[in-house]
């Protein structure tokens, strides 16, 4: 209480914010967390324009692109034709807007910043300054990546991987890459510790860990992940800038011949310490990408088929199992690169074992459905369609997992099916039922549901298209990166798909544009709607809509779990968590 | 509307005992700990692969030129900066601000003495006589740990000058809150202190 008394002044005579202070550098978690939704929205609409442009030339190799073939710079394109340079320029930057600027930033900086503190019933994030920190560093990370595509010889183009030795004699965009990667891991590291912070130190009176909405859980986890795992990724990239910019050899093998030249490295080095320690990063890395996904999907599906989640505390041990496991499976990337059949004996088991908790979550997400009266609203469709879409990129990751079935299948579409559908069906598609679901308490308006749908429909068929014919193409043989498949026999085999693939993704990217006239028209012609219109029991919709600075009129209590629907006996079917007794 | 008060800001949580800034800079050094645990470990890969022989092969401890005793007498000025770093803590924590703000410039001395002496006596040095990072893996490795090291020593320096200086005022508005981030700047500072202590040994003396 004497804090409370200590601080009191302070506030009292705050002044009203400015315009600068209140939209752009705000302290307050809403805010940023709108921020980071919408940058990286934008981001995932700029990452996915990329790959619409190389679809162009692998279902139609070295014919000129339509429309916007004139635009692409010379590094790029030449007289609209993509250059196999610029084709892996694309590539790379592809992976590395969409994992590190896109669906991380959407569903941890987004959907973690807003969403969470309101459901734990905290005022604001425990370090706000910090948060607004970790907004900026990654906005500016995100202009050091645009920016390298205007570097001599383009940006980035030794895979999103960036791996050792090509990346180290790489053109310059490389050294820009990596310097946008160091801002973007700080944001991250001061983002996770905030959140960790805030989850343990800020929970409403009465708010037990196992009372947590699974949704907070998927965050803790995650915000672990990234405080943990990025640091050796941050360590390896500054032993690449060094070897791109000293001349040292941590990367580079002793006399490495490039293009017919010696290199001027001493050597000693491996190429192999740079795989080990990006992998380190990008295995846990998946699992940010999907756990936030799991955390939206379970809110959304407990709301929705007015049920308790079947297995709650199942799902919260799972999902822990599941945080620790993820940083000893990273060598399942590397069976082929003859590091040891022990080793691989000892990933191989590791990644089996990991699938576990997964395959619980979802089968508990799918039990949770049993003899329920679901409400298919927009929400709702997504993340029921995220059921067998992430089952279908779980499944097909079990043979990538085998070293015997991975020798055949590494490096190839069939590798690039399996994570897309993880994290594009997935993730994204848990994202959108996330916006569509939290929507009304960022706005206080809902989004139009027919146009929602439209967007569902032809969203979920699409996506489809895109990625189901890369497994044929995989099992096939065609390797992942190639500039032109058309060249060897086998790929020209299977031109035909890979032109299915093509259009699907066009045909999706034109899907998108109901979504976008939907989240924009909707700030005003939306259905005005109450605090709670999904009628749902977490601390958020508590809150008023929007909810003001500082979020609650009155400091929740929490007295109850975060899922209590149809509670027998009770008038209406949901019981808030921050009533002491149910409404009349 | 109701005004936000963020609890537990000074005062330790009920439940956990810390307040949340301590909770924050234990995390952000667990971070640490991975960060520099990637760079040792990729000493030992490349150490324990370097070539048996030619120009990548590993310097005997002759040819590294690091003379234990600079080392060590760097290693002596981080365990009293350490001290004198708790002895801040401490006498702010007894109402003491003038003292503590005399240890705090102790501390602040001793690690830019530690600056000095990197810089002067080792850095500039080697690079005079050709010896760069480029050389061969171990000046690789020498170079970045240590340098790495010596930003976050630079970034210790520039967090104790701004509490000592234009960041002292709010000990007059408030000296539990400016007591508390003087024990967090002290466990980030113990823990450069212990990054060199595994630094020292393994680059100047294995």
């Amino acid at each position: 209480m004497t804090e409370a008394h200590h601080h009191h002044d302070d506030h009292h005579h705050h002044p009203e914010l400015g315009w600068w202070r209140k939209y752009v550098f705000s302290t307050d978690h809403k805010v940023i967390g709108v921020q980071y939704t919408v940058t990286a929205l934008l981001f995932l609409l700029f990452g996915f324009t990329l790959v619409m442009i190389m679809r162009w030339q692998l279902a139609y190799p070295g014919k000129p692109i339509p429309l916007i073939g004139g635009l692409l710079g010379k590094t790029l394109a030449n007289d609209g034709t993509l250059l196999p340079e610029g084709y892996n320029a694309l590539g790379a930057m592809h992976g590395t807007i969409m994992v590190f600027l896109g669906i991380v930033p959407l569903i941890v900086g987004g959907f973690g910043n807003y969403v969470m503190p309101l459901q734990i019933g905290a005022p604001d994030m425990a370090f706000p300054k910090l948060n607004m920190a970790s907004y900026w560093v990654y906005f500016c990370g995100g202009m050091v990546m645009l920016l390298s595509f205007f570097a001599p010889g383009g940006a980035a183009n030794s895979g999103w991987t960036s791996y050792a030795p090509l990346s180290v004699v790489a053109t310059q965009g490389q050294t820009w890459w990596l310097f946008g990667m160091v801002l973007l891991i700080t944001s991250s590291l001061l983002g996770s510790i905030n959140f960790i912070v805030t989850i343990i130190q800020l929970r409403a009176k009465g708010l037990d860990f196992f009372k947590l909405p699974f949704f907070v859980w998927s965050q803790f986890v995650t915000a672990f992940l990234l405080l943990l795992a990025f640091p050796p990724l941050e360590a390896a990239g500054a032993l690449q800038l060094m070897d791109r910019l000293a001349g040292t050899s941590f990367f580079m093998p002793e006399g490495l011949v490039v293009s017919g030249i010696v290199q001027p490295y001493t050597g000693g080095g491996s190429p192999l310490l740079w795989q080990h320690l990006f992998w380190f990063l990008a295995h846990p890395e998946v699992y940010v990408l999907i756990l936030p996904a799991m955390g939206m999907v379970a809110e959304v599906i407990a709301n929705n088929t007015r049920k308790p989640l079947w297995g709650y505390r199942l799902m919260v041990y799972s999902v822990i199992f599941l945080g620790f496991m993820s940083f000893i499976v990273w060598a399942h990337h590397m069976f082929i690169t003859g590091m040891g059949t022990r080793i691989s004996a000892f990933f191989a088991t590791t990644t089996m074992i990991i699938s576990i908790p997964s395959v619980i979550i979802l089968t508990a997400l799918v039990i949770s459905l049993y003899r329920s009266s679901i409400r298919y609203n927009v929400p709702m469709l997504f993340a029921l369609a995220f059921l067998p879409m992430f089952a279908i990129g779980g499944l097909t990751g079990l043979p990538l997992g085998l070293p015997a079935a991975d020798i055949q299948l590494h490096d190839t579409y069939y590798v690039i099916g399996h994570f897309h559908y993880v994290v594009a069906p997935g993730t994204i598609f848990a994202a959108f039922a996330g916006i569509y679901h939290w929507y009304p308490k960022v706005t206080g308006r809902t989004m139009n549901p027919a146009l929602g749908k439209i967007h569902f429909v032809l969203s979920f068929i699409f996506i489809n298209v895109v990625f189901m014919p890369m497994f044929f193409q995989g099992m096939a043989g065609v390797s992942r990166r190639l500039f032109d498949q058309t060249f060897y026999q086998h790929g020209l085999d299977v031109q035909g798909w890979t032109q299915l693939s093509s259009w699907g993704a066009w045909m999706l990217g034109l899907s998108q544009v109901p979504f976008i006239m939907n989240f924009f028209m909707s700030l005003r012609a939306g259905r005005k709607v109450s605090d709670n219109p999904w009628e749902a029991t977490t601390l958020e919709w508590a809150a008023p809509s929007p909810p003001p600075h500082g979020n609650f009129a009155t400091v929740p209590v929490v007295y109850r779990g975060p899922y209590e629907y149809s509670v027998p006996g009770q008038k209406k079917d949901f019981f808030p968590q921050h009533l002491a007794k149910a409404e009349a | 509307m109701s005004v936000a008060v963020l609890p537990h800001t000074v005062k330790p949580h009920p439940i956990t005992g810390v307040y949340s800034g301590k909770l924050g800079i234990w995390l952000f050094l667990a971070s640490e700990v991975m960060l520099f645990g990637a760079l040792f470990s990729s000493y030992v890969l490349l150490r324990v692969g370097a070539p048996a022989e030619g120009p990548a092969a590993w310097p005997s401890h002759a040819d590294t030129h690091l003379s234990w005793k600079i080392g060590g007498i760097n290693t002596l000025v981080l365990i009293i900066s350490s001290v004198t770093m708790v002895m801040a803590w401490a006498e702010l924590k007894m109402n003491n601000f003038t003292k503590g703000r005399w240890y705090l410039a102790a501390t602040l001395a001793l690690a830019l003495t530690f600056i000095v002496v990197k810089l002067a006596f080792e850095y500039i040095p080697k690079f005079q006589h050709g010896l760069l990072p480029s050389t061969n893996n171990f000046f690789a490795l020498y170079f970045t740990m240590t340098g790495l090291h010596g930003l976050h020593v630079l970034g210790g320096v520039i967090v104790i000058a701004w509490f000592l200086l234009p960041g002292s005022g709010l000990w007059h508005k408030d000296p539990e809150y400016f007591t508390n981030r003087i024990e967090c700047t002290g466990l980030y500072w113990h823990f450069v202190d212990l990054v060199w202590i595994f630094l020292f040994p393994v680059m100047y003396l294995l």
